[in-house]
């Protein structure tokens, strides 16, 4: 008898709860931590100006965010992924086998990744070969692979100050860790005929591409799984470390931390707009197309999202770090006729 | 002949001394034990009191604000209507300075940028709640920039105003005047529990408001639904479940549970509440729900203790005069019992409060900044998105702008609180009404 009670109670329970919640009128947005904050100041400014709720906005990389992105169609499903990176195809394709087949792209800006150390430290100068001479895991000498021998600066480029080499860097669960193996060590590589000389020794392209990205394991290198929060306390214990961030971060702790030059060129969201500043990224956010029209807000907040008043040069978000995009205007108008990926 | 192998017993021989010099060695590693204990607690509340207490008080600047009508309309056509009405107060602010003559050598727009991002905000919403107040000037009370606000708890000095590219030093000469001014003054920050969070660019405005709905909600879910689960499943595994091999696979089961990862009840959580039933993400229904099957095994374990300790001589003198099993349970086993049975409940509660982890995977790791309602006809029942306060903390530890630091660590006063005042509940219970036999 008491079973058949539990039976009919849990019954009940599901029943009841199955019944309660039943739609959401606000949107749901998921995804990297570096565009959330800019996500989140949008969304505050949306709330306010709006008669729509403030969009929820989580944070959780971009590869979660696509992930939870592609999981379906519904309102138990979120309506929009940040991302630092483009969506690959293998996603587009794990997409379209939930259904998500109708995906609307927006690139938001450009995101500087800059160099910085402690304030009170050394000034750096850097260019990419000096990172790859720094980090390289083995690098060519005389004809053969051998473990980086550099433990500092100093050994790196005599013109840098005698100081050992600790490095802060993004872990690979990141998307800038992509961009500083991409635009740093790759670019390095190459630059300071690494590359070349690899090749010479008789490697095909592709491993030696590899070998040029793979970080030194012996402990001067770093990975930060966390956020740059978690970087800035490790190089405030460690003066001698220099780490990678945002600029926007950098931009916000200016009174903590020094920024390095990348090839002579100061990282300003001016410098890196012209792209005489080398490291920046495009940032983006996806629209699932087909909540358009059924979560109430979401083509408003898209719309919102771009508009000069927000995402142009002068707007909050430019203040806040982001390097506005030069071709808005296109996004802008992609956004207002929901213009699908592949169209 | 015994007494001289032994010696005397006033005489302490070398065994004893031995034996002595043991427990005194014991008594130190226990001391240094709780010393270190200590120390440890010690170091953690005070590097957390001294980033946090700070963040009870909040700067505001005050000064008279005029608008008219035209301004409203223009400020209400515009895409970014909050942004309008900040104009309006830096034009208010710029005839306030200079009247009085405390502009001076300071530039401007120095000036504007100590008024908060949310300061529009503020104001229209102000404006549209007193629409009569259009071409009248008023006092308004605005958040000043969260910078001057660090000025004025040490954060910010003249010489990392030098360095920081979001604060001028003649930006604090004029926070000195206007403080002089009486403009400037630091309140005590109600807003810290009313707010909702504010992103990145408003550190000043972030409170706990959202979080601290949610965590009640999820506290009440977790009522409701575990305590009487809990306490059904105990009276029936003491009281009625004749001892088998399968109520010896609960009980395990049951101790197994207490001790699982709490995140992999977010996984479950995940799977079952969000994914197949369908209930809403970030809901606070679906955290309370994690939150219960989490508590469930303490609170059974602590209830079925409390059933334990009562003598069986009360269930017998109950049964003996003719009472039922049932009514012996509940007109006298579980009265009794009761005391232990909250206590258990209380110290779960306060488990789940504090409880981070599984949180994560139903989406409260968010940024919410509307109230969520405890009921609403799309939604359902705690069906809105919200956060919890220790989810709170985690959010803005993350945060780039240094002011977070100060909000997370005000946070975890908060939190810590909470917590203090729920066990003192339970040892008040427990002292008050516990019975000994």
């Amino acid at each position: 008898m008491s079973v058949l009670k539990l039976t009919v109670s849990t019954l009940a329970i599901t029943a009841m709860s199955a019944t309660v919640a039943v739609a959401r009128d606000n949107v749901q947005i998921a995804g990297s931590s570096t565009v959330l904050p800019y996500a989140a100041i949008v969304a505050e400014f949306f709330g306010e100006n709006t008669d729509f709720p403030t969009p929820v906005v989580e944070s959780g990389g971009s590869s979660a965010g696509l992930k939870r992105f592609c999981e379906g169609v519904g309102e138990n499903t979120i309506d929009i992924a940040n991302a630092s990176r483009a969506i690959k195809d293998s996603e587009i394709a794990i997409c379209a086998e939930n259904g998500v087949t109708d995906i609307v792209e927006v690139r938001i800006g450009y995101d500087g990744i800059v160099f910085a150390s402690d304030i009170n430290g050394n000034a750096f100068a850097f260019t990419p070969s000096d990172w790859y001479t720094a980090l390289a895991a083995e690098m060519p000498m005389d004809g053969a692979m051998v473990a980086n021998p550099n433990i500092d600066w100093a050994q790196v480029n005599a013109d840098f100050a005698d100081q050992p080499i600790m490095a802060f860097i993004p872990g690979t669960k990141h998307g800038t860790r992509e961009v500083f193996e991409e635009k740093v060590l790759l670019q390095g590589c190459e630059d300071s005929g690494a590359m070349a000389a690899m090749i010479d020794m008789g490697m095909d392209e592709d491993t030696a591409e590899g070998a040029c990205m793979a970080v030194r394991t012996d402990g001067l290198s770093v990975d930060i799984d966390g956020d740059y929060t978690e970087t800035l306390a490790r190089i405030e214990a460690d003066t001698n470390g220099i780490g990678v961030f945002g600029l926007s971060f950098y931009e916000n702790n200016t009174d903590k931390l020094q920024v390095a030059t990348m090839s002579d060129v100061v990282p300003t969201t001016q410098s890196i707009s012209t792209g005489e500043y080398p490291v920046s990224r495009p940032l983006y956010f996806y629209i699932k197309a087909a909540h358009v029209g059924v979560i109430p807000g979401l083509q408003e907040f898209a719309s919102f999202f771009v508009a000069d008043e927000l995402a142009g040069p002068s707007g909050p978000l430019a203040d806040y770090g982001l390097v506005s995009d030069p071709e808005l205007a296109d996004t802008q108008a992609a956004v207002a006729n929901v213009t699908l990926m592949g169209q | 002949m015994s007494a001289s192998k032994h010696g005397s017993l006033l005489q302490t021989d070398p065994h004893t001394k031995k034996r002595n010099a043991a427990e005194k060695r014991f008594r130190m590693y226990g001391l240094s034990a709780i010393a270190i204990a200590l120390i440890a607690l010690v170091i953690l509340l005070v590097s957390i009191i001294s980033n946090g207490a700070s963040s009870f008080r909040q700067t505001y600047l005050s000064f008279p604000v005029t608008i008219n009508a035209a301004e409203i309309e223009a400020a209400e056509s515009a895409l970014l209507k909050t942004g309008a009405y900040n104009k309006i107060i830096q034009t208010s602010l710029l005839t306030y300075l200079t009247e009085n003559d405390l502009l001076q050598d300071i530039p401007e727009e120095d000036a504007f940028g100590m008024i908060s991002d949310e300061a529009g905000a503020t104001f229209r919403e102000f404006i549209l709640a007193n629409p009569e107040a259009a071409g009248t000037s008023f006092q308004l009370n605005l958040l000043a920039n969260g910078r001057i606000d660090g000025y004025f708890k040490g954060r910010v000095t003249a010489q990392t105003a030098l360095l920081d590219k979001n604060v001028t030093p003649a930006q604090l000469v004029m926070a000195d005047r206007l403080a002089e001014q009486g403009a400037l003054v630091k309140r005590f920050n109600w807003a810290f529990f009313t707010n909702p969070d504010a992103s990145d660019q408003r550190p000043e405005a972030a409170g706990l408001g959202v979080a601290i709905l949610g965590s009640f909600y999820m506290m009440a879910v977790v009522l409701f639904l575990a305590l009487p689960i809990g306490v059904a499943a105990s009276i029936y595994l003491e009281e009625f479940a004749r001892k088998s091999w399968i109520t010896d696979v609960i009980e395990v089961n049951i101790a197994n549970l207490a001790a699982v990862p709490s995140i992999v009840y977010g996984i479950l959580g995940l799977a079952i509440f969000i994914n197949f039933a369908e209930l809403n993400q970030s809901s606070p229904l679906v955290g309370g729900l994690v939150l219960t099957l989490m508590t469930l095994p303490t609170i059974i374990i602590s209830t079925r203790a409390s059933l334990k300790s009562i003598p069986p001589s009360i269930r017998d003198a109950a049964l003996g005069v003719g009472a039922s099993k049932m009514q012996s349970v509940f007109h006298h086993v579980l009265p009794l019992a009761a005391p232990g049975i909250l206590t258990g409940t209380i110290i779960g509660l306060a488990q789940a409060l504090g409880e981070t982890a599984p949180l994560l995977l139903i989406g409260m790791v968010a940024f919410v900044k509307e109230y969520p309602a405890a009921w609403s006809p799309d939604a359902g029942l705690f069906g809105e998105a919200s956060t919890a306060l220790p989810v709170q903390v985690f959010n803005w530890t993350q945060r780039s702008d240094p002011a977070f630091v100060e909000r997370a660590s005000g946070a975890i006063i908060t939190l810590l609180i909470f917590l203090l005042i729920m066990n003192a509940l339970a040892i008040f219970l427990r002292k008050k009404f516990e019975r000994r036999w």
